[in-house]
């Protein structure tokens, strides 16, 4: 079988995939790394979201082959290592934008690389376009777009809140 | 301490866990020696298997079994059970169709599952399920509810005539006949309630355990009820004593209501797992969802209200056809009768009701409770029939609404549907609504958006619902084969950090910090010292689960009853300590205190005294600090409100924007206002999307059409409106939080409010009622010109 060399949240792994082995199932089933979730089979719904080389990918969609050599960050290697939450991670529990979690880790790791693309600011409407590729059953978005808003001064260390 | 305790928004204790990825969901459990089970479903509606090959398949690489509903039959298996009975109108009891668990001998919808495959991994076994080969003999199916009550449809079961699974009724026909033929005016509307695919974002999945040792099973699985899928699937199906069987439902990702009913792959892990001596792991992948999830609502009804010259309501008469799909699920034949044509009554004072019934199995996927469960039907219905009298009465949407309220100080009311309210303001709510909304500045933003080119319209909906099932004993009378009582067993520790075990369940609903609120209230013990305990057979006595909005009312009383146990023994704990009568004992704020002097004990004190005593009266007393407590609500209780939508539609392409979205609810007491308005916004997104977007649409035959999430239109960021909450608060009257809950109102009440604005925005059109979803294609037609289904009478 293949490997894949990649690092996960600043951890060197080797690992031998089948060749149709996915991003995700690397991910949740040899590294044990389940706080990516797989939420659907069309690529509909973001819950699988993770960074790969810093920006945000749904790691149902991509092999795992493709990751070789990348560095993929998850939603575990997100707080500080004293656990400090990230802003966005903060925000979203300041904000109560989840509910029942499961679409939460692929909702922050695409939230985060919206607001890192966006350092001019960004609208509530660029925001709830932002967020197109990411399903929430549970909060109707309200929330989630209210902490996505507050982190971004956070993020870019403005005072200021995001216009 | 900051205040923890009633009304604080205190944020949730489960956030960091989720936020980190490290929660335990069914599919981030693997037990050792693991195998993978992949099911084969049925692609047709409606077929015979008149052979399965399986040979091919079980010599696939790392497949260790391949099992059909003929191997279910030879170990005894039994059918899925249906918890809820319903009587027809001449008291014989409804069809009951057997339900396999694996199907024997004949399809019936699309997803039914007909060969399993247990391999080493995944891959391996759903490689090996495409090498079985089916022989299907199709047969003709039915999959809408007219076609299926037609003269000559194909029979979904064969023993089952014209698939009327029942023909139902309340109220006084004869009555409510002679108030039509007495009335002024009749207003008479067709509606279809729109079939909805619930999609929690966690599709299902069950692991099962056997140990060889002990002979005890274990199942992990997305359930809302873990107690009722033991008691069902270890009575009924595989024939497991309970104390041989554990059920465990761990962090669970949405529910809606399609997380109750013991479903099919929880038996087949469970079983295969005691035959393999190997635990078996099943996920479903979201095509899986779509196809054997139970879905929700698929309705069609007439209603007809008769009215005096004057706009009074004198009397309901409705019938309705309700779709039960190719089985019965768990409590799917209460949906359309308890949960729905009670509800008709809804914030008016209707004097007469008559309702009809007609249950219907077709080849769809089995319909059961989804968010709101009948009382959006029944909502949907009320709003835009009382819309509907509006517009043919020429009379003023609002104050129609008014002049027919149940008024405040008519409580408790008793309907001529069977339900007694025991609270309400609908008057307030509306009033309160309206400001929120600026209803009264509503046509200047209507001129407005007319010169930008846009359709502006504003709907309002005044709703009721009924929740915390529910009375034992009067659910019991009603069909009910379970009484749906609720229990806690409240911990309190030795050195005072206390263990709540509920039997609720949460799935985003937050428990963990609400059911801690109520802690910190009672005991007065800090919030961070107190944890909640749910969805494990093996450690919380019994329970019925979370649904029909009923944690905080029913299993929130009971926690209240146990911590009045804990009180009461810790008064006596502390009388003896402090030489002093139980009577002169006083607990407040975390103290047990001598009446009149200076004397106190802390709780901790008294819990350290109860476990480890130096000094305590064992003779008359048991150590610990540990009490149990069961109640049995005395009645439903009746959260209402006023929804009121605002939206544009472009007349070049029948897109519609929600512009604005008030919603003013009465859930009783609020424990947590931050989770409350959460709850609600969650629910106003799903009836938005039921209202604008969502839609199973089934082919003629069965075929289902919108299976998957790129065919089924999920409520996205930008389909929707920023949501405004408000609260009007009356107090529930009988149990003591006063609560009423939260969790469904924004999913019945949104609906006819998005309608309602709609039909107001095309009022230039011609146009009296449209059907949900309102699609832009449905919108543009009408708009071009096209004649709308419903044409005024």
């Amino acid at each position: 079988m293949p490997q894949v060399a990649l690092t996960v949240n600043g951890k060197q792994h080797t690992v031998e995939v089948e060749n149709r082995t996915l991003l995700v199932e690397l991910l949740r089933e040899k590294l044990g790394l389940t706080g990516t979730h797989v939420g659907c089979d069309t690529s509909q719904c973001g819950a699988c979201v993770v960074h790969v080389d810093g920006v945000s990918a749904k790691s149902c969609t991509m092999l795992a082959l493709q990751a070789d050599g990348t560095s993929v960050l998850t939603i575990e290697g997100l707080a500080a290592a004293d656990g400090t939450l990230h802003p966005m991670q903060e925000m979203f529990r300041e904000h109560h934008a989840l509910q029942c979690g499961f679409c939460t880790p692929g909702m922050v790791m695409s939230a985060i690389d919206l607001v890192n693309s966006h350092p001019q600011g960004m609208t509530e409407k660029q925001i709830r376009e932002g967020l197109e590729g990411n399903l929430c059953r549970c909060t109707g978005y309200h929330n989630i777009v209210k902490a996505i808003a507050a982190a971004w001064p956070l993020m870019h260390g403005k005072a200021a809140a995001a216009e | 301490m900051p205040f923890e305790g009633i009304g604080a928004s205190v944020r949730r204790k489960e956030d960091v866990r989720f936020l980190s990825g490290r929660g335990n969901y069914t599919d981030d459990i693997n037990r050792p020696g693991q195998l993978y089970a992949f099911i084969r479903r049925s692609d047709r509606p409606h077929a015979k298997i008149n052979g399965i090959d399986t040979v091919a398949a079980a010599k696939a690489p790392g497949v260790v079994a391949v099992y059909t509903g003929a191997d279910m039959a030879a170990d005894n298996i039994g059918g899925l059970p249906c918890g809820w009975q319903i009587h027809n109108k001449d008291g014989s009891p409804m069809a009951e169709p057997p339900h396999p668990v694996i199907a024997v001998g004949k399809v019936r919808h699309v997803g039914d599952p007909v060969v399993v495959v247990v391999a080493e991994t995944k891959q391996a076994a759903k490689d090996a399920a495409e090498l079985v080969v089916i022989d299907y003999q199709d047969l003709p199916g039915v999959a809408s509810l007219r076609d299926a009550i037609a003269p000559g449809a194909a029979l979904v079961h064969d023993d089952v005539p014209g698939n009327i699974c029942y023909d139902w009724h309340i109220g006084d026909k004869v009555v409510v006949d002679a108030a039509f033929a007495g009335a002024a005016k009749v207003v008479k509307l067709d509606l279809t309630n729109n079939r909805l695919i619930p999609n929690a974002m966690e599709p299902r999945a069950a692991v099962g355990e056997f140990d060889g040792h002990s002979g005890d099973y274990t199942l992990y699985t997305t359930s809302q009820n873990p107690h009722v899928i033991r008691l069902l699937m270890g009575a009924f199906v595989l024939h497991i004593p309970e104390n041989k069987l554990r059920v465990v439902a761990p962090d669970v990702g949405g529910g809606f209501g399609s997380k109750i009913y013991h479903y099919a792959e929880e038996a087949i892990v469970t079983w295969a797992a005691g035959k393999l001596r190997r635990p078996v792991k099943w996920t479903a992948e979201r095509n899986e969802s779509f196809m054997s999830d139970a879905h929700g609502r698929d309705h069609d009804s007439t209603a007809e209200m008769a009215l005096d010259a004057s706009g009074n309501f004198l009397a309901l008469r409705i019938s309705t056809l309700a779709n039960m799909g190719g089985y019965l699920s768990t409590f799917a034949p209460c949906i359309p009768t308890y949960l729905y044509a009670t509800l008709l009554a809804g914030v008016y004072k209707t004097p007469v009701i008559y309702c009809e019934v007609k249950a219907v199995f077709t080849n769809t996927v089995p319909v059961d409770a989804y968010r709101g469960a009948g009382r959006p039907e029944a909502a949907f219905l009320l709003e835009r029939l009382v819309d509907a009298c509006a517009y043919d009465t020429k009379m003023d949407r609002v104050a129609i609404r008014r002049q027919n309220f149940i008024p405040s100080d008519a409580f408790p009311y008793q309907t001529p549907v069977a339900l007694q309210y025991d609270s309400g303001n609908y008057q307030a709510t509306l009033d309160a609504c309206l400001e929120a909304a600026d209803y009264a500045g509503f046509e200047a933003r209507r001129s407005a958006a007319a010169a930008k080119g846009k359709l502006r319209g504003i709907g309002v909906s005044t709703y009721l619902e009924a929740c915390g099932i529910a009375p034992s004993a009067v659910v019991g009378s009603l069909g009910a084969r379970a009484g749906l009582y609720e229990v806690a067993n409240i911990k309190v520790h030795p050195t005072g950090s206390v263990t709540v075990y509920t039997g609720t369940h949460s799935h985003g609903q937050g428990h963990e910090t609400t059911l801690a609120q109520l802690v910190c209230e009672q005991l007065g013990v800090p919030l961070g010292q107190v944890d909640v305990v749910h969805g494990d057979t093996g450690k919380i006595p019994f329970g019925m689960g979370t649904y029909g909005s009923r944690s905080l009312a029913v299993g929130g009383t009971a926690m209240v009853k146990a911590m009045d146990k804990i009180i009461a023994k810790g008064k006596k704990i502390a009388a003896h300590l402090m030489e002093a009568s139980v009577d002169d004992i006083e607990f407040k704020d975390n103290k047990f205190t001598v009446a009149g002097t200076d004397k106190e004990k802390s709780l901790t004190d008294i819990s350290l005294a109860a476990y480890v005593p130096h000094n305590y009266p064992i003779e008359e007393l048991e150590p610990g600090l540990d009490e149990t407590a069961f109640y049995d609500p005395k009645n439903f209780t009746f959260p209402g409100g006023c929804h009121i939508a605002e939206v544009e539609i472009d007349k070049d392409t029948g897109i519609v924007e929600v512009v604005n979205f008030v919603a003013v609810d009465d859930v009783g007491r609020v424990i947590n206002p931050m989770i409350v308005e959460g709850q609600v916004q969650g629910g106003v997104a799903q009836g938005i999307g039921q209202a604008l977007l969502e839609h199973a649409v089934y082919d003629d035959s069965g075929q289902l059409l919108s299976g998957s999430m790129m065919d089924y239109t999920m409520p996205r960021a930008d389909d929707l409106p920023n949501i405004t909450v408000g609260t009007e608060i009356t107090l529930c009257t009988h149990n003591p939080l006063g609560v009423k809950g939260c969790g469904e109102v924004g999913a019945i009440g949104s609906p006819p409010a998005i309608i309602n604005a709609l039909v107001d925005a095309l009022k230039g059109y011609g146009v009296r009622h449209i059907e949900m979803p309102a699609t832009p294609q449905k919108l543009w037609a009408i708009i071009q010109g096209g004649t709308p289904r419903m044409a005024a009478e």
